[in-house]
């Protein structure tokens, strides 16, 4: 496996022998800046066009097929659309608030994308409480869904971030369990830590069936995380018209959609993360020919294709189920995932002192 | 029917009868409020359901006609009361023998300034709350001063009023205010996506439990009532395809037939085959549409696409056939427009094939899924006695236990000699609901596949006389719309064009019956409930 930090520190010399240290690393931030935006609005616009293309694909439709080969500048083409319109001035609205809501929400999505693990020695923020930072981070999005309704003035919009913060706070109790069962089974918050051990098999494989079933509540409630269908209420258009961000025009309303597609590549990337393997190629121990053959596809490659295709399966849920009531959506998690999931930790402990896995 | 005149003159000497196709009561309007308990309750007469109320401006006399039914043996009556009071015109309401009354009871008042004592919502229910004048009283000045295009917001009110006598037997106005001091009050509509239309409903919530809902209609009202005075018979026929766009087939239908009845025009058997295999084919599309959108209100986007796939292909057909896909505008008095299309037969039998496989497919994709079922299951029950007295009918009706298809109960066109099943349920959930309208294709199809190998030869229309006349008297149609029970009643008085038409639509009860169906559930569950009762905002509004 090719160690891309042989790269990261080729520059990191360079940079240090024409220019003082505190300069260096200026400049590495501000590249490395530039370069997460730009990784970050790349993605946001091909997970536009994926999943309208899916959803095409499930509803006997062609989806985009007009701007350039295959629809593929649909969703540029979108994005400068975003780009030059109007954001309209309200009236009678918290005008801090209201301009503050949208950059909350990205900034929380854009910090959680930095812990993700590109690739071999890849990592922006690399430390020992990764996960720990990262379910931090991203916790500070329904602050800006909340403030976003409420700063509105508007009921509809109020009732969206109500909705929003009871089933946020609510699944984020699931996400930090599972979270905290695959912690446990790794033996370390850190996220280089975290794929290192998945060397040999991938936890999914090893853990078996607390790992199985960590990831299937991981999966329920980071798409409730999401905001996504079926869980998609803060935003459900037949009730609500569009939720906390009806309000929200030109680049406002595109922070708010980017960043919902982001969170779906990065509950994805942590669900990669911590049950298969991080950017780790699939290796199956004793088939060193095989092993060896996956080797050589890039680590990059290996994490978002592993990404995407669970983003998949989450898009797959969107276009197929109806929505949940606000009330069958508190009991899913309250009185099911959350017994199955403190359940689940104690047998994952069990699992571990016995040393039950593979 | 001579017993039932008996037993009311028996109880009520001031009633005189008028023979005709359905028995007419005239009562004078004091006693009326007892005749009207008398007739609901009585065991052996239990008029139970008020088809409709027509309000009639007969220039010396208001008065209303109220069309009953009941639903132990059919059996249809119809009363007549009056007030020679122009100036001040009132009544006694019925809003408490029959629920759906109230609103029947706003809609007179709204077009002839009726005042109903005792209704406790007199407020009116199309026009807008400074409209000066009632459109359908014969001395109504149309001129546009009167009510110029308004330049300002419409002015709200959030109150409504009642009249009540007092022991002087004096009317007094009484104001009621809609909503509590303290009530957070959502504006669902006139534009949202699920209202299917511009329909309003002022909802007044408790975090996300419904209080009260207050429905408001009439954004798109025209007047179609009003404008059929002052046109020909055949002209008329026209705006059945603008009221429910789904039953236009049907509702031009019922028109037809009841010119034809006071004609006394037979049509050829071909035309009523191609009237009820259109009536049938329009039926099946109006179900898969309800069935995808409702599952697209419900976040199931998907299925609106596969059943949008059934609904297009019955679309092409009537293209072929009619001309148009929205706008049929098929039926004439005589039969119908043109003949069907040489392709039609293979056409149909191609749909046919294919439909169980779809119906199939909804049952598993949508029916049995999980969500779906705890979404729907015992989610906006209506009872069969509220079904019935809330006037709830079509599918809705019957999926509360109540067998109220009018192809049954008082067969029209072919539908006595047909073989199909009237599917009845109990549960009266939004399930079931949606369940029986899936059924209900089934059984559509079964007549479909009856009449597409033996549709006779003959003419498709009948020769009518070029300016067509009806003689003086009144006529009253109901037919199976694919919302409910669509009733058309026409009073002529012997000239070219009718002197009163009144259309009954079935989506009015059903829109109304919102409130009722949910107070205390989830904001969602309005949603689902508005949903599967599939009102269609311009056959309310007319």
């Amino acid at each position: 496996m090719y160690d891309l930090s042989v790269i990261t520190n080729w520059i990191h010399e360079l940079l240090l022998s024409v220019m003082p240290g505190w300069l260096a690393t200026t400049v590495e931030c501000v590249a490395i800046g530039v370069a997460l935006l730009l990784v970050y609005a790349l993605l946001a616009l091909f997970y536009i066009y994926f999943e309208r293309k899916v959803c095409a694909a499930f509803q006997c439709r062609l989806g985009p097929n007009r701007v350039g080969p295959m629809g593929l500048l649909q969703s540029f083409a979108d994005m400068f659309k975003m780009l030059i319109k109007e954001v309209i001035r309200l009236k009678h609205i918290d005008r801090f608030l209201f301009a503050l809501a949208p950059y909350l929400v990205i900034i929380a999505s854009m910090l959680s994308f930095a812990v993700l693990p590109w690739g071999n020695g890849l990592q922006i923020l690399d430390f020992n409480i990764g996960i720990f930072f990262l379910i931090a981070v991203s916790s500070i999005g329904v602050l800006g869904i909340l403030l976003a309704g409420w700063s509105s003035n508007n009921k509809f919009t109020l009732i969206g971030a109500l909705r929003s913060g009871a089933q946020m706070v609510s699944y984020e109790l699931s996400i930090g369990l599972s979270v905290l069962t695959m912690v446990a089974f790794a033996g370390t918050m850190s996220v280089t830590g975290i794929v290192e051990e998945q060397k040999d098999l991938w936890f999914i494989f090893s853990g078996h069936i607390p790992a199985i079933i960590a990831f299937v509540i991981y999966l329920i409630a980071g798409t409730a995380e999401t905001n996504r269908g079926p869980f998609d209420l803060p935003e459900a258009e037949s009730e609500l018209t569009a939720g906390y961000h009806t309000e929200y025009s030109g680049i406002h309303f595109g922070f708010f959609y980017l960043a919902e597609y982001l969170n779906l590549f990065i509950v994805s990337g942590v669900a990669t993360l911590l049950f298969f393997g991080g950017w780790m190629p699939l290796h199956i121990p004793g088939w060193d020919g095989f092993n060896a053959v996956m080797d050589f596809i890039p680590s990059v490659v290996w994490f978002i294709g592993k990404a995407i295709a669970l983003s998949f399966v989450i898009i797959w849920f969107k276009w197929t189920f109806p929505r949940l009531r606000i009330d069958q959506l508190l009991n899913l998690e309250w009185k099911y995932l959350l017994p199955i999931n403190l359940f689940n930790l104690v047998l994952m402990v069990l699992v571990i002192v016995y040393g039950l896995h593979f | 029917m001579a017993n039932i005149q008996e037993k009311i003159t028996k109880l009520f000497p001031d009633a005189t009868f008028e023979e005709g196709e359905i028995l007419l009561v005239n009562i004078p309007d004091a006693k009326w409020h007892d005749l009207a308990k008398c007739l609901k309750e009585d065991a052996d007469l239990h008029f139970d359901y008020l088809v409709t109320i027509v309000g009639m401006d007969w220039k010396d006399k208001f008065g209303c006609v109220y069309y009953l039914r009941s639903t132990t043996d059919n059996v249809q009556i119809s009363v007549k009361v009056t007030t020679e009071d122009r100036e001040n015109p009132m009544l006694h309401s019925v809003s408490d023998v029959w629920n759906i009354a109230t609103v029947y009871e706003r809609e007179v008042y709204d077009f002839f300034g009726i005042i109903f004592i005792n209704n406790p919502d007199m407020r009116r229910l199309f026009l807008s709350i400074d409209w000066k004048g009632y459109p359908l009283r014969k001395d109504y000045d149309m001129s546009p001063e009167n009510n110029p295009v308004p330049r300002e917001n419409e002015r709200q009110e959030d109150v409504t009023y009642t009249y009540v006598e007092n022991e002087n037997g004096k009317v007094e106005k009484k104001t009621i205010t809609l909503f509590e001091p303290n009530d957070f009050v959502v504006n669902i509509g006139p534009q949202h996506p699920a209202t299917h239309g511009v329909l309003r409903f002022r909802t007044a919530v408790d975090g996300e439990t419904i209080k009260k809902i207050d429905f408001y209609s009439g954004y798109i009202h025209r007047g179609i009532e009003k404008l059929c005075e002052g046109l020909t018979y055949p002209q008329t026929l026209h705006f059945m395809d603008r009221m429910d766009y789904f039953s236009g087939h049907h509702y031009h239908h019922a028109l037809c037939m009841v010119y034809e009845k006071a004609l006394g025009i037979e049509i050829s058997r071909r035309a009523q085959v191609i009237r009820v295999l259109m009536d049938e084919l329009a039926r099946i599309a109006s179900h898969c549409l309800f069935l995808g959108t409702y599952c697209m209100d419900l976040g199931a986007t998907t299925m609106l696409f596969y059943t949008l796939r059934v609904r297009e292909q019955i679309l092409d057909i009537m293209e072929r056939t009619c001309g148009a896909r929205m706008t049929f505008n098929y039926g004439c008095i005589g039969g119908v427009m043109q003949d069907l299309h040489p392709d039609f037969v293979k056409d149909v039998k191609a749909l046919l094939a294919v439909l169980p496989a779809n119906i199939k497919e909804y049952n598993k994709l949508f029916i049995g899924n999980v969500i779906a079922k705890g979404r729907l299951e015992n989610v906006g029950s209506l009872s069969r006695e509220d079904a019935i007295s809330y006037g709830v009918t079509g599918p809705s009706g019957r999926a509360s236990g109540w067998a109220c298809d009018v192809r049954k109960t008082h067969p029209y066109s072919i539908y006595g000699e047909l073989d199909f099943e009237e599917v009845v349920y109990t549960e009266g959930d939004s399930m079931s609901r949606t369940k029986l309208r899936i059924a209900e294709m089934e059984q559509s199809a079964r007549i479909i596949e009856q009449l597409i190998d033996n549709i006779p030869e003959g003419e498709y229309c009948v020769k009518v006389p070029k300016v067509i006349k009806l003689p003086a008297g009144h006529w009253f149609q109901m037919v199976e719309g694919c919302r409910g029970v669509f009733g058309v009643y026409i009073e002529s008085d012997g000239g070219t064009s009718p002197a009163r038409l009144k259309l009954a639509p079935p989506c009015l009860p059903l829109a109304n019956v919102v409130d009722h169906l949910t107070r205390g559930s989830k904001i969602a569950d309005l949603i689902t409930i508005g949903g599967s009762l599939d009102y269609i905002v311009p056959d309310i509004d007319r």
